[in-house]
């Protein structure tokens, strides 16, 4: 659904992504794992297109995106969850939710995001500037949704929230698993919310990626070694 | 304020209040396009006054048209001459942010320059096309005489149709940011850029359209200007002070805060114009808005979320 090859990203003159290849098949939850400025954040803003690409190709099922802008490349199925949730402050939720449906034509918000986030509907008149930081997460998800991706990208989806609530949203991205075609990408540092999403996890260190496991396969003291200072 | 009786005070600030009024209208029309500009896309268009003027040489243009050959459309050609100047400067406007604008994006220091040399590049067409004098359309007799409810007071008729275009255009306006998907867009790019892309939304053709769309509101308020003062080719540049003046003291983006600050800049204005010389009006105003401003730097409204 989502393939990569040799993918390079630079700031300026100095290169942060290295190369990168992998593939993410249809249907599938695949985790990519690395301590902070190992090039996660990097890596996502280059996929949905905020950083452009040095060398590499990136294809959306089948098709290249490579020198698309951003908003093409949503239109081509790929939705994005950024790091710190990014959503439009002053837009009431509702209106945050109503921004991604531009590309699905999508009239009015369909009833199953509401089910998925029943916080959501409560508060669909606040500003999303005033939603604590999970309900923040939910809201930057639901927009996302709404666009009908078939890759959901999430960039560290459990950064600054409570336990309980990255619960929630793990059991929120099962259930949207189940409920959908979609293959979801996510990066992460926290391996307990991966062990519980992912099919698959992959270990990123500076730019490169240096380990790949299936889920079931999963040595979680090797990994956490990876992710420990 | 001693030689008035409380009678002739009265008179004297009702209708100083409404000459603030027309004045009001044309700053709030100007105001709203440029509030716009900047709060959509952080572009100082120091050319919105030209855009005004584009307005207000468009009307005189049809005016003269329908003077000359159609004598009979002479009552009606303002509606259409109003359509008009929406238009043009809005198709100019467009022209101007796809041939310069939108290669300086990043660049907002270069953008303040290039407005203002596309200002003064307009400002010398304007002087070749129509000369240096200063022009009126014909006005239509619906437009002249005047409405008195006592017999102090004389309420200008072209002042009450300022009035009036200026509550629909600013309605249009509130409607189509607040209540369109397009303006959702708009809202959406003015506060993030980068991520309103990465939700799909085309932000460069979102910014092309509302440029035009300030520039068209900005023809708007020269047609509508046309009615209370004569054009010439620096009239644009009288009024892009004031007008920048309305957008900082009402706070950026917020299009309620464009109306209040228009309202009270151009009513303290005119009411204290008839007491003291205007250029003391102007400085009085000035100052009380810069220590406003130096209080409260965000304006008058401003949108308050968790930070």
């Amino acid at each position: 659904m989502l393939e990569v090859s040799d993918l390079h990203v630079s700031y300026g003159q100095s290169e942060v992504i290295h190369g990168i290849s992998f593939e993410a098949k249809k249907n599938e939850t695949l985790a990519i794992m690395g301590r902070n400025g190992m090039g996660k954040t990097t890596l996502f803003k280059s996929l949905i297109g905020i950083l452009e690409a040095g060398k590499g190709s990136i294809k959306i099922d089948g098709k290249d995106v490579t020198k698309n802008e951003s908003y093409q490349r949503v239109e081509n199925g790929i939705a994005y969850v950024p790091q710190g949730r990014m959503i439009f402050p002053t837009l009431t939720v509702q209106e945050n939710i109503e921004t991604g449906m531009e590309v699905s034509g999508l009239k009015k918000i369909p009833d199953d995001i509401y089910a998925l986030f029943p916080v959501l509907q409560e508060m669909r008149h606040r500003k999303g500037g005033n939603l604590s930081g999970g309900q923040q997460q939910q809201l930057a998800i639901a927009r996302a949704l709404v666009t009908n991706p078939k890759v959901l990208l999430l960039d560290e989806p459990t950064e600054g929230i409570q336990p309980s609530i990255i619960k929630d949203i793990a059991r929120i991205l099962n259930e949207i698993q189940q409920l959908r075609d979609i293959t979801i990408i996510v990066s992460e540092q926290v391996l307990s919310f991966t062990m519980a999403i992912a099919d698959r996890l992959i270990v990123i260190d500076k730019g490169n990626f240096i380990h790949e496991d299936l889920r079931e396969d999963v040595d979680t003291a090797q990994i956490s070694k990876y992710l420990s200072v | 304020m001693g030689d008035y009786t409380t009678q002739e005070l009265l008179s004297i600030f009702a209708m100083q209040g409404f000459a603030g009024f027309s004045l009001f209208s044309v700053l709030l029309l100007m105001a709203l396009g440029l509030a716009i500009i900047f709060g959509q896309m952080g572009v100082i268009n120091m050319a919105h006054g030209e855009f005004m003027a584009v307005g207000a040489y468009t009307t005189y243009l049809m005016s003269a048209v329908s003077e000359k050959y159609f004598p009979g459309f002479i009552q009606y050609y303002f509606v259409f001459a109003i359509v008009f100047s929406f238009l043009i400067a809005g198709l100019l406007g467009y022209l101007a942010e796809f041939a310069l604008i939108r290669h300086l994006y990043k660049r907002p220091l270069d953008t303040l320059l290039a407005t203002w040399g596309l200002s003064l590049i307009m400002q010398q067409t304007f002087r070749s096309v129509f000369g240096a004098r200063e022009v009126s359309p014909t006005l239509p007799d619906w437009l002249l005489g005047s409405y008195q409810p006592t017999d102090t007071i004389d309420i200008p008729l072209n002042g009450l149709f300022v009035l009036a275009l200026t509550a629909i255009v600013t309605l249009g306006v509130f409607i189509l940011m607040y209540r369109s998907s397009w303006g959702l867009r708009v809202r959406a790019t003015t506060q993030n850029r980068v991520m309103s892309g990465a939700v799909g939304i085309n932000t460069k053709k979102i910014d092309r359209l509302t440029f035009a769309l300030g520039c068209g509101i900005a023809g708007i308020a020269g047609a509508a200007f046309t009615t209370i003062a004569s054009t010439g080719p620096t009239t644009g540049s009288l009024y892009i002070v004031d007008t920048f003046m309305v957008v900082v003291f009402g706070g950026a983006g917020s299009l309620f805060g464009t109306i209040a600050s228009a309202f009270s800049i151009a009513q303290a204005q005119s009411i204290l114009e008839f007491f003291i010389s205007g250029s003391m009006a102007k400085v009085m105003t000035l100052l009380t808005i810069v220590i406003f401003l130096m209080m409260r730097p965000e304006g008058l409204f401003s949108i308050k979320v968790r930070k």
